[in-house]
């Protein structure tokens, strides 16, 4: 177990620091950013200050070298636009974006193994053919679009949630939570089912298959020979087994529901940190964009290790050390 | 089946299959007319919406139906610049079709060639080659995507560009699993005993026996790859103003939805939206169609 986890992260390791090194050579290839941070009417020597004054007069391979001691010391560089660390300005906004996906992961769960059960239980009733109906909706309707349909809908036709921000929040434990006001709830709702709906289809279709295969199975038949309660049948036996694969796409998907979060940031202004990557990418803060990517994928780094881990522990056939190799 | 087995080719029991689902043959209807319109667009539209002679900024902004100055009836609006929304969207089906084809071809032209290298080899070649694969598809696409184009820039040979390297792993890998199982059975072997160039057997042989499922996952991504040029532009980093696809129409609209001018954002997402439910109806039906176990 050790050992496993050490060499899992020695290798992400080293596509972490490759790809910190991709990234840096295309955000160096991007524009100059010093045209857009000096006053356009500076002179010549006063765009060679700030230049100098930002290190980007340096030959780029000590730039990425400055950047690599910085980065083993925590320090991901200064953003341009603002002043500060980047990795503050990204640690300042990270919350929103996790309450933000975690809400909306929260959502699609409840909901989608119900469903998907229902549908998976009875495939070719009115309700079941609904469900999976309402799930190809929800797999071919662009995120962003929805977004602007509830928008259209519920702030400005109906007027009842607003559309942008995070509303009011309370701190707990010194971090800034929305759900627990009910102005917060307010602006929570929208983004949330926004960011839950593909997750909420997927869920459906994955517990639906699951359930099918599993009701033809002979412990199925053996435990209703047993005389057991549809319930217990369902509720233990069905639930138990098909819950393994739909941990691991959990699991895998947290990871990209921070990434959809970009975008139903950028719709309902959510201020996380996706919102900050489009503004940043827009401004050309190199610091930002690099920080900003180095913590997400350090993150799935750590999602996806845990997954792992929680899936062996769920399905004793699996053993970790070949999972790596087979994934 | 109970009658004796008439010769019948593949395409008419490809047909015969595919047209069990009356789902799929609406998908596959309303497919034809969004194809249809996307090509005849310059024929069809009521008015071209990249000549700004045609365009009266009088008539901006009005409402679906709307009584314009000018007498022309304008049956979808017109937006911020007074352009027919219904010319704007079948340009920028267009546009949005078009985009989402030409990087599913190019992205299936190499997955397809790095995945059966990979298989029919073995060795280093394919542990490179799906060590790559792995770690591209543990990122989500539109991260990668978003990255590449904020790299690049603006343009549809970019946006063509960052589609093709999001979308090449998941051919490389479907290839590779099914040209894995065929290189087992004997008609390879066969051909290999026959002394065949390993060029003819990887793609005359091996090749034509992958398809079936590769079929399938074009068909979704091309889908996919139309919803994701759609968010980039909408986030304002796929096209350029110059080059509408829906995507941008949507983007354009967005600042007058508040102020109840829904109909610049909202036709435009019905168009995207019937183009990838066909698509995904279509796929659905295929995936049913061209799968081996399910084969009665």
């Amino acid at each position: 177990m050790l050992a496993y986890a050490i060499r899992r992260f020695g290798q992400s390791f080293i596509v972490l620091v490759f790809m910190s090194f991709l990234v840096f050579v295309g955000v160096y290839a991007i524009g100059n950013p010093v045209e857009l941070l000096v006053n356009p009417q500076a002179d010549e020597a006063e765009r060679i200050r700030a230049t100098a004054a930002l290190g980007l007069d340096k030959p780029f391979l000590e730039q990425y070298w400055g950047f690599l001691v910085g980065a083993a010391k925590g320090d991901l560089g200064k953003s341009f636009v603002f002043n500060v660390p980047a990795l503050t300005l990204i640690l300042e906004k990270l919350p929103a974006t996790i309450e933000l996906a975690f809400v909306a992961m929260v959502l699609a769960i409840s909901l989608g193994i119900p469903l998907g059960l229902v549908a998976g239980l009875k495939p070719d009733s009115f309700v079941g053919r609904g469900i999976m109906a309402g799930s190809i909706m929800g797999f071919s309707l662009p995120t962003f679009w929805v977004g602007l349909v509830l928008i259209m809908i519920f702030s400005v036709h109906l007027g009842w949630l607003p559309s942008n921000g995070r509303g009011e929040t309370v701190l707990v434990a010194g971090i800034p939570v929305s759900f627990l006001t009910m102005d917060g709830i307010a602006h929570l709702a929208m983004p949330a089912t926004n960011l839950a709906l593909f997750k909420l289809s997927l869920l459906i279709r994955l517990t639906r298959a699951g359930t099918r295969e599993a009701m033809l199975q002979d412990y199925v038949k053996f435990a209703r020979a047993k005389g057991l309660p549809q319930r217990r049948v369902i509720g233990v036996h069905v639930l138990k087994n098909i819950l393994i694969p739909i941990v691991t796409v959990i699991g895998l998907e947290l990871g990209s529901v921070i990434a959809f979060a970009i975008v139903t940031e950028s719709i309902f202004a959510w201020p996380g940190t996706g919102k900050l990557l489009i503004d940043s990418i827009n401004q050309l803060d190199r610091p930002v964009i690099v920080a900003y990517l180095l913590v997400i994928v350090s993150l799935f780094v750590v999602i996806n290790f845990v997954v792992d881990v929680l899936y062996s522990l769920l399905d004793p056939r699996v053993r970790l050390g070949g999972a790596a190799a087979a994934h | 089946m109970t009658e004796p087995a008439r010769v019948e080719g593949p395409w008419v029991r490809f047909w015969r299959d595919f047209s069990e689902s009356r789902l799929a043959l609406v998908g596959l209807a309303l497919l034809a007319l969004v194809v249809a319109i996307a090509i005849l667009a310059p024929v069809i539209s009521p008015q071209n919406p990249y000549d700004l002679a045609q365009l009266d900024v009088m008539d901006s902004k009005l409402a679906p139906g709307e009584a314009s100055g000018t007498g022309k009836t304008y049956w979808l609006g017109t937006d911020d610049q007074g352009r027919d929304m219904l010319s704007g969207i079948f340009y920028g089906l267009r546009i949005s079709l078009g985009v989402g084809v030409a990087s599913t071809i190019f992205a299936l032209a190499i997955g397809l060639v790095l995945g059966l290298v990979a298989a029919y080899f073995g060795g280093w070649v394919d542990t490179l080659v799906m060590r790559i694969v792995d770690i591209q598809l543990s990122f989500p696409a539109i991260l990668i995507a978003l990255v590449l184009l904020a790299v690049l820039g603006q343009g549809v040979d970019k946006i063509v560009v960052a589609l093709v390297t999001v979308q090449w792993a998941y051919y490389a890998r479907t290839v590779r699993s099914s040209a894995l199982v065929e290189r087992q059975k004997e008609y390879i072997e066969a051909a290999r005993v026959l002394a065949l160039g390993q060029a003819r057997v990887v793609f005359r042989h091996l090749l034509p026996n992958c398809l079936p499922p590769l079929i399938v996952v074009a068909t979704v991504q091309v889908a996919h790859a139309i919803a994701l040029e759609a968010t980039l532009s909408f986030l304002g980093l796929g096209l350029p103003i110059t080059e509408p696809s829906l995507g941008l129409l949507i983007s354009n609209g967005f600042q007058y939805l508040l102020s109840g001018k829904y109909w610049i954002s909202f036709y435009p997402g019905i168009a995207l939206l019937v183009t990838i439910m066909a698509i995904n109806l279509v796929a659905d039906q295929l995936r049913d169609v061209l799968n081996p176990r399910l084969r009665k």
